[in-house]
């Protein structure tokens, strides 16, 4: 289709003020905005005993939802494209669901079954294991949000690799569990270390799941996010919001660029 | 972040898997995998489904239905509610609308137009999926918020919703449209304009026909993912009941003061709204797909 030269001119235009207005400037305001009173301002911001207990926190969750999310999240996806269970389509769908749901639902939802009246809220009695207003609350919800990542990195590498490879070395002795270190798992590794660092990108930044299940005292039970939104609506202290955020998109840009990277090596495997 | 779009498609329109590829043998190893080791595994996968995604919504619907249907009625149709139901698919509907006209636009001069910085423009389409949604409250805060440095104040103000919630959703179109636009074939529009077609006729007849399907999901998607966003929309807009209150404020708002029941019963027609949004799409979506196979 052959466009007018100014009609050409108008769309870009348009398209550019678009994308400019909305994310562009903004983000460079706030840049500005964090860097304008000098560096040293912004790291004592960001390294204030609140700031430094949140980000430990964030890490924390990191930690626990990564492996636990890797583990359940390669059985699943070799349960869907390796073993023949039944109700598989039931199996995909429940895998979707969480993209599908709000994070204050999840959060809801959570309190519900976790909750001191919920359906488990005998085990807090029983054990004195504080769920909900918890770490293990928050870290639940971040599990919830992030459950499908690996699982949907993962599945389709395993079709499209096929088990010619997986048979043969079963041809040749190897024990399943050996075929799947040496055969099964390199062939994956990519695929999972996307899943991985998407896993890690939403962990970090999930919010409404988390505020629902959080105490949020500042120092225990502050996440990043967390941090960024009392620093702006309980302190009123809005460079602390901006200083805490600066920090989490330049967490978001290096997750960008990771990808990036990783695209390639999916794609040259 | 193409991939997260990937799922959302994944979700709405295919849920079979990827064919697998010629001369895989039909009965996989796994098939060999000693019973006992197999039962395990789905054991352990049933059990992680469960107890994470399946129980928690189970015990959800369940507390909604605490004071019966009539209760639950109540609670979803109490004043208070509505308005934030109202709310927020207004809100909702008119950035889906903004999102597809602007993400067709966008994709469109990202794949035909070509101008100096256009790489950094298409990476920067991609920022609003690997942001923090509170992250991005606050990016828009800072230039339509207090002291904004352009005197434009949105926040508490519906506009201040839309715009957060179009920050958001940016990448759903523009990520849906871009990969059918690359492959479209041009050899039909030159043969509409040598036809003696405008440009204008030649998109509304040759190129907007084929597009319709991605704009569609796209658009779906971004009116999916509005209706239950929060992080975003939780500093710029201002949590006025009846005025900006969306419904995840709303439902935050009932737990806060103590009303489960209530919070329970709204984020289930929250979760009915966003499920039959992309029941809808995937419907749509294998319909289209099986008209689009009779025509090849």
């Amino acid at each position: 289709m052959r466009t007018s030269r100014r009609a050409t001119l108008t769309l870009r235009i348009l398209a550019l003020a678009y994308v400019v207005g909305l994310l562009a400037v903004p983000i460079l305001v706030i840049l500005y905005r964090t860097l304008e009173p000098g560096l040293g301002t912004y790291i004592d911001s960001i390294r204030t005993p609140a700031a430094i207990a949140a980000l430990n926190l964030s890490l924390l969750i990191v930690a626990i939802v990564v492996p636990l999310n890797v583990v359940f999240g390669v059985v699943t996806a070799l349960a869907l494209a390796r073993w023949r269970v039944p109700g598989r389509g039931l199996v995909q769908a429940i895998v979707d669901l969480p993209f599908a749901v709000s994070p204050i639902v999840v959060g809801v939802s959570l309190i519900m079954l976790w909750g001191t009246s919920g359906w488990f809220g005998g085990l807090e009695g029983s054990t004195g294991v504080k769920v909900i207003f918890g770490l293990p609350g928050m870290v639940i919800a971040t599990i919830f949000v992030t459950l499908p990542f690996v699982v949907r990195e993962v599945e389709p590498v395993l079709h499209e690799i096929g088990t010619e490879q997986e048979q043969a070395a079963a041809t040749l002795g190897a024990s399943h569990w050996q075929t799947f270190w040496r055969i099964t798992l390199p062939a994956i590794r990519w695929g999972l270390t996307y899943g991985v660092v998407l896993t890690v990108a939403r962990a970090l930044g999930e919010f409404g799941a988390v505020i629902m299940v959080s105490s949020g005292f500042p120092g225990v039970s502050q996440t990043l996010t967390l941090l960024v939104h009392s620093r702006y609506i309980d302190d009123h202290n809005t460079y602390g919001a901006y200083a805490a955020a600066t920090l989490l998109m330049g967490l978001a840009a290096a997750t960008l660029l990771l990808m990036t990277v990783l695209d390639r090596k999916k794609g040259s495997r | 972040m193409t991939t997260a779009i990937q799922h959302r498609e994944d979700l709405t329109v295919s849920s079979s898997p990827p064919a697998r590829p010629a001369g895989a043998d039909p009965a996989p190893p796994g098939r060999r995998l000693r019973a006992p080791g197999r039962a395990l595994g789905v054991g352990v996968v049933g059990l992680w489904l469960s107890v994470i995604v399946l129980l928690p919504l189970a015990a959800l619907t369940v507390a909604s239905l605490e004071q019966g249907l009539a209760g639950s009625w109540e609670a979803v149709t109490s004043p208070a509610a509505l308005a934030a139901l109202r709310t927020t698919l207004l809100v909702s509907a008119v950035v889906a609308l903004v999102n597809s006209v602007m993400g067709t636009l966008i994709a469109w001069v990202l794949v035909r137009d070509h101008f100096p910085g256009q790489p950094i423009i298409n990476a920067l389409i991609d920022l609003p999926f690997a942001l923090p949604t509170i992250v991005a409250s606050i990016v828009l805060l800072s230039l339509y918020g207090p002291n904004s440095p352009i005197g434009v104040q949105l926040n508490a103000t519906r506009w201040g919703l839309i715009v957060a919630l179009a920050f958001v959703t940016l990448p759903f179109v523009v990520r849906s449209v871009q990969p059918v636009l690359i492959e479209l074939e041009r050899e039909v529009e030159e043969a509409a304009a040598s036809l003696g077609a405008s440009a204008s006729t030649t998109f509304r007849r040759v190129v907007l026909p084929t597009l319709a399907p991605a704009i569609i999901s796209g658009t779906g998607l971004a009116f999916a993912r509005a209706v239950g966003e929060y992080g975003s929309v939780v500093l710029i807009g201002g949590n006025l009941p009846r005025e900006t209150q969306v419904v995840s404020q709303y439902i935050q708002q009932q737990i806060e003061i103590d009303r489960p029941v209530n919070a329970a019963a709204v984020s289930v027609a929250l979760l009915s709204v966003s499920f039959l949004t992309l029941f809808v799409l995937r419907l749509w979506g294998s319909r289209s797909q099986r008209r689009q196979e009779r025509t090849s």
